[in-house]
């Protein structure tokens, strides 16, 4: 508005100036004629016609005084919106292909910013806030940090404003009757200051209440908890909650845009890091400086970069591993972006949104493609008006232009439309995650101005893709020829028909390259679900019971665990059944910790460590893990008698050299154990890893009051799990068991990134597909449409129909073919890509290549089927017209 | 040349011309609009009539290339009018159009001259 105006008197004063010259220019003139001795009245008309048309000479004028070219692209956008409202079929496909295309990295956007680069609604800060992982010489992979160490860290550097606590954390909430689990974090006093979270009611935590042996019960509860179990009592503060049997005040509610700090998951409260022992049944942990399961964010000073602050931090780390050799050998701190968080589920996504990300361009090529062949075939349509406009004297530049605008407003709706869907379909990740056991998963997309712009970016750089090579066409048109009425013979179409042709081609070669890759994802989706982990999926059901949350210590913890399993031996169907700490392809880890072997001596530096679980009496049996040498664990190995370990195969290998190991002695966790026997490996976290180091332990000799319990049955999880609920709720009512599954839906459960690419890929590669079908068909209905004189003389020559539809037919399935050979070497180029998703199943299955050509073939002859049909009815009468 | 190639770029063929010739004019000093018509046209004794609807936006665009400069001052006739004056730009280009004007009309003269006597 105000620019217009501006422009408007700019131009206003040059205009005045360029008219006071041009009649002083008038004035000179007729004083001269006057002075030639003409009478003024003539040499006034004269001097006129002899300067010719003043509005003509101002205009001009006036474009070289470069104000117009405002005014030029308004009426440029006039005149498009106009010309797509002529159009109303041709926009609306082109724009719905482009709402697909941006749309769809759009979305992928929104996913990556809300789940990578700004994970944590409502807070401040984001893109000073680093990750703080331990690293352990000769492990792979980040580790949690001890307390000690993490104060320690806090106190000697100078680059940050704070160093804040944020471990996930679990407890059973009685709810009436029944009990159920939550979710929250433990956290350093300085969190919601340091996150700047401000609560809606009450306050955060003070400095003292960080430390001590569970010396400050408070919480702060969700938004969300403060609604849905307190109906959002105004009174809350001061009121109690009972977490794992302590009761905590509660002394503040989080506002509720704030979820949390741990991607993934919405947190229902939080307490401060000295409740730790209240929530950890390994005990205290805040002066040992060997047990590391802290978890957390450095919040950088600002102007402070994150190789400056990786300097300052490792020289601390490199300090304190000389100054606490025996618990701080061979560690390590490192800084890690927000988006490569090691702790939270946003790892778990990684490989969906980069897939997500591929996809989404590619859906976007295609559908500029498609576009760009729309536009073809309007401007074929158009070419009549082109050509008046051309030999009326338009600039082949303006020409240009005016297409270019108009693709420009197609893009622009599309983008708009784009930004909808994307705004819309934000947190549709999350549904490939429904809340289980009390877990809210919250996936969400975050649609912020960075999206928008990205969204733009793309919206722009489409119209550079589709709408060059059909402008730069156009406006090339052979006027002679083109403004001739019969412009079939127009030079230049048969240029365009072999563009189209080679659009169509990239198009069936782009969906074929997504069509081979959701093959393959999908075929590895199956090898996983019919997998060999090591233990039998199919015939044991498990489910997990939290005593410890529950309030209870060991020692009851035990006796409960008597009565559970007399219990459980009397429901029917019931072969075998166990109990352990650790639950395979569960979100939790197995425990891990260093180790020293008998007669292995390890390089400097160099900490062996392994994963291990502690199992009751009759695990192996349950979970179908063959023993391949020595003795399962009896009731006999409990607390009094001599501490005993079963190890896995991988760890023969690594520390024995393949000798038979029973009977030799190992340590972990500061005590010597004998080895009573080898087990076959298992895959407990992973399928797509190598089996990594595993031991069993006695669950009595390392006793764990939260688990899982193993039934192998022949009964129903849905039978099952009712009487096991039963039997648990007459036990204590305040328990809380989790669902009843087979261990087969355990593991399933764990691969959903893989499932979120799979329907990704799979719902994209049909969407690829169906907008190369339309450019096929938009192609050879146009070609049929042109070629109806030919036909209809081939028709009246005597060729049968049928001849006819294969005329057409053999001419779509050739582009198809060729575009099938370019694909095929695409994707044989590009599909290594995924090797990392692909369980059992090679980048270059040929099943999958297979399956993808006949699908392409399939939608290829049906998008065909139309136009050969019409070309097969061809009246012989036509060739006449 | 071929047709479409002159019909699309009529104009600056003309407005090469004539910028050769406006430039030409001011480089004899500096002169207002109406006195570089009249100059154009007493210098080709009438064989040249300039277009004023031509001659305005030549000025326009010179002056917006930098080859000229133009100022409000006063006539002889006591009008106010605007003058223009040659920069030291436009004096190089006037030296590159001069040159190209010379090659072009030699060449023509040499193709337009009469055959010579041996070959009639």
């Amino acid at each position: 508005m105000k620019l217009a105006r501006l422009l408007r008197l700019g131009r206003a004063r040059s205009d005045a100036e360029l008219g006071e010259e041009i009649d002083g220019h008038l004035r000179m003139a007729i004083e001269e004629r006057v002075a030639r001795g003409e009478l003024r009245a003539d040499a006034e008309a004269n001097a006129r016609r002899e300067f010719g048309n003043v509005g003509h000479v101002q205009e001009v004028a006036r474009e070289m005084s470069g104000t117009l070219w405002l005014e030029r692209l308004a009426q440029d956008v006039r005149f498009g919106f106009r010309m797509l409202r002529r159009a109303p079929g041709f926009s609306f496909v082109a724009i719905i292909c482009l709402t697909l295309g941006i749309g769809a990295n759009a979305i992928v956007g929104g996913w990556i910013e809300g789940i990578l680069f700004r994970p944590f609604p409502g807070v401040a800060n984001q893109n000073r806030l680093v990750h703080v992982a331990g690293t352990a010489k000769g492990e792979p992979g980040y580790t949690d940090l001890s307390f000690p160490d993490f104060s320690d860290l806090q106190r000697e550097s100078t680059l940050f404003d704070a160093f804040i606590v944020s471990k996930i954390i679990g407890t059973t909430l009685s709810a009436g009757d029944r009990a159920e689990r939550a979710t929250g974090l433990m956290v350093s006093p300085n969190y919601f200051e340091a996150l700047g979270v401000r609560p809606v009611l009450g306050r955060g935590f003070a400095p003292d209440e960080g430390t001590g042996w569970n010396a400050h019960p408070v919480t702060v509860i969700s938004y969300r908890e403060w609604q849905d179990r307190f109906h959002g009592d105004p009174g809350i503060i001061g009121k109690t909650q009972r977490y794992n049997g302590v009761t905590h005040v509660i002394v503040g509610v989080a506002p509720a845009a704030f979820i949390g700090t741990f991607v993934g998951y919405s947190m229902q409260f939080y307490v401060p890091t000295s409740m730790q022992a209240a929530f950890d049944p390994t005990g205290y942990k805040l002066e040992d400086r060997r047990a590391r399961w802290i978890e957390g964010f450095a919040l950088l000073k600002p102007g402070v970069t994150l190789e400056q602050a990786q300097a300052e931090i490792s020289s601390t780390a490199t300090r304190l591993a000389s100054d606490y050799p025996d618990q701080d050998r061979g560690r390590g701190v490192r800084l890690l972006p927000l988006w490569r968080g090691t702790f939270d589920g946003a790892q778990n996504l990684m490989p969906t949104l980069r897939i997500g990300l591929a996809i989404a361009l590619f859906v976007l090529l295609i559908a500029c493609a498609n576009v760009a062949n729309l536009l073809l075939v309007r401007s074929f349509v158009r070419r009549h008006e082109i050509t008046v406009r051309l030999s009326l004297g338009a600039g082949r530049l303006r020409l240009m232009r005016q297409l270019f605008t108009e693709a420009l407003l197609l893009s622009a709706v599309a983008t708009v439309c784009a930004a909808l869907l994307a705004y819309w379909l934000r947190n549709a990740l999350t549904l490939f995650f429904p809340s289980q056991g009390g877990v809210v998963y919250t996936f969400r997309g975050d649609f912020d101005w960075r999206v928008c712009v990205l969204s733009a970016v793309i919206g722009i750089m489409s119209v550079v893709v589709f709408a060059a090579v059909p402008a730069l066409h156009s406006s090339r048109a052979d006027l002679s020829a083109a403004l001739k009425s019969d412009s079939r013979s127009a030079s230049g179409q048969r240029d365009r028909s072999r563009l189209r042709a080679s659009l169509v081609v990239f198009q069936v070669a782009l969906s074929f390259v997504l069509l081979v890759a959701a093959g393959l994802v999908l075929r590895s989706l199956q090898r996983i679900s019919s997998a060999n982990p090591g233990f039998s999926r199919d015939r044991v059901l498990t489910t997990s019971v939290n005593l410890f949350a529950a309030g209870y210590d060991s020692t009851r913890a035990k006796a409960f665990d008597d009565r559970l399993l007399q219990s459980i031996r009397s429901i029917g169907g019931v072969d075998t059944f166990a109990l352990a700490r650790s639950l395979p392809f569960s979100t939790r880890p197995y425990d891990s910790g260093p180790i020293a072997v008998d007669g292995f001596v390890p390089k400097a530096d160099e900490q062996p460590s392994a994963s291990y679980n502690s199992v009751s009496p009759g695990y192996f049996a349950t979970m179908g893990i063959e023993l391949v040498s020595g003795r399962d664990f009896t009731s006999g190995d409990d607390e009094t008698s001599e501490p005993v370990a079963i190890v896995g195969e991988t760890m023969v290998a690594q520390f024995w050299r393949g000798e038979n190991p029973v009977g030799k002695r190992l340590q972990i966790g500061g005590r010597w154990r004998r080895i009573v026997g080898v087990a076959k490996n298992v895959r407990f976290e992973s399928l797509l890893d190598a089996p990594k180091p595993l031991l069993y332990l006695p669950l009595r000799q390392n006793f764990s009051a939260q688990g899982a319990i193993f039934i192998r049955t022949r009964q129903a999880p849905d039978a099952l799990s009712r009487s096991l609920a039963r039997r648990i709720r007459a036990l204590d009512p305040r328990i809380a068991p989790y669902e009843v599954i087979t261990l087969g839906e355990q593991m399933r459960r764990a691969t959903s990134p893989q499932r979120v690419a799979v329907t990704l890929l799979a719902m994209f590669g049909v969407l690829a597909m169906l907008l190369a079908g339309i450019g096929m068909y938009g192609t050879m209905a146009y070609s049929v449409s042109q070629r109806r004189r030919e036909l209809g003389l081939r028709t009246a020559l005597g060729a049968a129909p049928s001849m006819l539809l294969r005329l057409v037919l053999s001419q779509g399935l050739r582009l198809t073919a060729m575009g099938i050979a370019l694909g095929a070497v695409a994707a044989l180029a590009s599909t290594r890509m995924i090797t990392y998703m692909l369980y059992q199943v090679s980048p270059r299955d040929p099943r999958a290549f297979v399956a993808a050509l006949v699908v392409m073939l399939l939608a290829a002859l049906l998008a065909c089927l139309a136009p050969a049909w019409r070309a097969a009815r061809t009246a012989p009468v036509t060739a006449l017209r | 040349m071929p047709r479409k190639q002159a019909g699309s770029s009529r104009i600056e063929l003309l407005q090469g011309t004539l910028d050769m010739l406006i430039l030409q004019t001011l480089a004899w000093g500096p002169r207002y609009g109406f006195g570089i018509a009249q100059m154009i046209r007493a210098g080709s004794r009438n064989a040249l009539q300039v277009d004023t609807g031509s001659l305005y936006p030549a000025l326009h665009r010179l002056e917006r290339q930098g080859a000229i400069e133009a100022d409000w001052g006063v006539s002889e006739n006591n009008q106010r009018v605007r003058i223009y004056r040659l920069t030291a730009s436009g004096r190089r280009r006037l030296a590159a159009e001069r040159s190209k004007w010379q090659q072009l009309a030699d060449a023509i003269a040499g193709v337009m001259a009469p055959p010579a006597e041996s070959d009639a």
